[in-house]
């Protein structure tokens, strides 16, 4: 086989990795999109939040701490113990409920029967009060987030298509377990919303708030519910991200790429998050590997969102989504 | 006035009415300074078919909301079975077994007929989530039992054919159908019906007057009802209550309602001064 082609196929899987990363963003979206027809902003802060969170209890840091040292003159930054990984995953999902709960309590419940406009409104003060918080809770230095995911090339993958081809291919084996992962994610999330009598409740919830309510749904609940869901898969974002690139500042900036893959999976659909992600992972990798070099380079800046302008204009509702009817 | 007593009563064509399953004690509801209801009481008996009439902007529907836990009113008591009620959401209020059908039809119009009628069946499932997710057990035990129900009420409103039908898809009168079942497929002790007929031709009225009959005959569910049509009033219900400007002006058979002279004034307009 040509090297040319090969070295295309090396940079389509590439692409496949880099975009499940972008979906397991956008899922997080999706879930709140569907269940309460908020769009998040929030969500990548999120997802920053809640890596900021584990990277902190796993390293013992203390909550606060600058903000402590400045009023009390002290000079405390860590417990001086590490948690084991798991422990401290489970204590930072408790975190993201929390949050969910504070969410329900101090934003929504004041903003139901708003437009909208207004509760996405609501959700952008939330992103930037959380990037503040986690400032402030955890400090602002880049860290790494080690919870023991394997990570580098995986020579079995590079010996296997060396082996066949020729030519071993460079596969980071934390792509490879992001995939599994974000694969695990979906068909639990599709269990959970076919198949239990709580995915029913949100299916009905994001469909009619008062026919909901006439059936014995509470809606505080199912909020508190979806929040707390969308909080776990901004952590495991938030896990896979800062494993990759370390946990900093410019993570929440991530959600801007969750933004093309919604509108080419449609903001409805939770398969179409997965494969919006995917085209613009394989899509963005392609472009620069074929067209970036005729146009000086640079081309994954931009790229998904020029797919997304021409999605746009052709496609508005996106692969996935609910067409848009409206009865006039 | 027909006095029902406190052991209930036996109504024209044998059927035997229970006692009291709710009353409404001096209800006052008002919207800033607008009353929408003043001052109403009245009970409805397990078994029977009980309506609310009265012409536009009467308050039946706020009164309605009442029942359901929408609407709160200032003023007043809500009875059921023998205990007063403490304020609720309709959530609470559902799972307490009323269900309820909305005027402008409130179904999951993503939803296929039959998980719209399953939602119906929310406030009965109690297996854990875990359960549910891996279909194990008691959850499984629940579903069929929750399906067997469910088909059911299918059968008996004859939406067999639609079952898998997006609700979106439908024309309104088997919408307003599925509504009822999804209400029905609850086990409410009582079905609140706002406005089954309206914009129904004749022919879906009558289908609609007979299940309604069937459904208090054969799952002796307790209804009450908001209808405009008086003759399809008068025709189902046992006892009628009538409203007009947030008051209650009759309240009887339909035979004492129809010889109300106030009710006639209300309905055939005279000035009121």
């Amino acid at each position: 086989m040509p090297d040319q082609l090969l070295f295309a196929m090396e940079v389509t899987l590439n692409g496949l990795m880099a975009g499940v990363l972008y979906a397991l963003v956008a899922l997080g979206f999706v879930l709140i999109f569907k269940a309460s027809g908020i769009f998040n902003y929030a969500q990548g802060v999120m997802a920053l939040f809640a890596a900021l969170t584990l990277v902190g209890i796993m390293d013992g840091q203390v909550p606060f701490a600058h903000l402590i040292n400045a009023i009390f003159g002290t000079d405390v930054h860590h417990f001086g113990w590490n948690v084991p990984a798991i422990l401290a995953i489970a204590l930072t999902l408790g975190v993201m409920v929390l949050l969910a709960i504070l969410v329900e309590r101090l934003v929504l419940r004041h903003l139901v029967n708003q437009p909208d406009i207004i509760l996405f409104m609501a959700t952008i003060g939330l992103a930037y009060f959380m990037e503040g918080f986690g400032d402030i809770m955890w400090g602002s230095d880049i860290k790494k987030l080690d919870v023991g995911l394997p990570q580098g090339i995986s020579e079995t993958v590079e010996s296997a298509t060396d082996a066949i081809f020729g030519y071993g291919f460079f596969i980071d084996r934390l792509d490879m377990v992001a995939t599994v992962i974000a694969a695990l994610l979906v068909i639990g999330l599709t269990l959970f919303s076919q198949y239990t009598k709580q995915g029913r409740a949100l299916r009905a919830v994001a469909d009619d708030h008062q026919a909901a309510l006439s059936v014995g749904i509470s809606l505080r609940f199912i909020w508190v519910l979806v929040w707390s869901i969308a909080g776990f898969v901004a952590l495991v974002a938030g896990m896979m991200w800062g494993a990759k690139s370390g946990v900093q500042f410019s993570l929440s900036l991530i959600a801007l790429k969750a933004l093309p893959v919604l509108m080419l999976g449609g903001f409805t659909s939770i398969p179409g998050a997965i494969v919006g992600g995917l085209i613009i992972g394989v899509g963005e990798k392609l472009f620069e590997f074929t067209i970036g070099p005729m146009v000086g380079g640079a081309t994954e800046n931009w790229f998904a969102y020029v797919l997304a302008l021409a999605f746009l204009v052709f496609r508005p509702q996106g692969l996935f989504g609910d067409r848009i009817i409206e009865r006039v | 006035m027909l006095d029902a007593g406190t052991d209930g009563y036996v109504t024209e064509d044998g059927r035997k009415i229970g006692g009291v399953l709710m009353e409404m004690k001096n209800i006052t509801l008002r919207f800033g300074g607008v009353e929408a209801i003043k001052d109403i009481s009245f009970d409805i008996r397990e078994g029977e078919i009980r309506a609310i009439i009265g012409p536009n902007g009467a308050g039946k529907s706020s009164m309605l909301n009442v029942i359901s836990g929408f609407y709160v009113p200032q003023e007043g008591e809500v009875w059921f079975r023998g205990q007063r009620r403490p304020q609720m959401k309709p959530f609470q209020v559902a799972a307490q077994g009323i269900a309820r059908t909305f005027q402008n039809i409130a179904l999951f119009e993503g939803m296929s007929v039959l998980d719209n009628i399953m939602t119906g069946r929310l406030t009965q499932m109690k297996s854990g989530l875990a359960a549910q997710t891996v279909w194990l057990g008691k959850a499984q035990r629940e579903e069929v039992a929750n399906r067997a129900r469910v088909e059911r009420v299918i059968d008996f409103l004859e939406i067999q054919h639609i079952r898998k039908t997006p609700v979106a898809r439908l024309p309104y009168g088997l919408k307003k159908r599925v509504e009822l079942a999804r209400a029905l497929a609850a086990e409410p002790m009582l079905l609140l019906l706002d406005e089954p007929m309206a914009g129904m031709n004749v022919e879906e009225k009558e289908d609609m007057s007979r299940f309604i009959l069937d459904v208090n005959d054969e799952f002796g569910t307790t209804i009450a009802l908001i209808e405009h049509d008086m003759g399809v009033v008068m025709d189902l219900s046992d006892r009628v209550v009538v409203m007009d400007y947030g008051k209650k002006i009759g309240d009887g058979t339909p035979d004492e309602v129809r010889n109300n002279q106030d009710v006639i004034d209300a309905y055939l307009g005279v000035s009121h001064d």
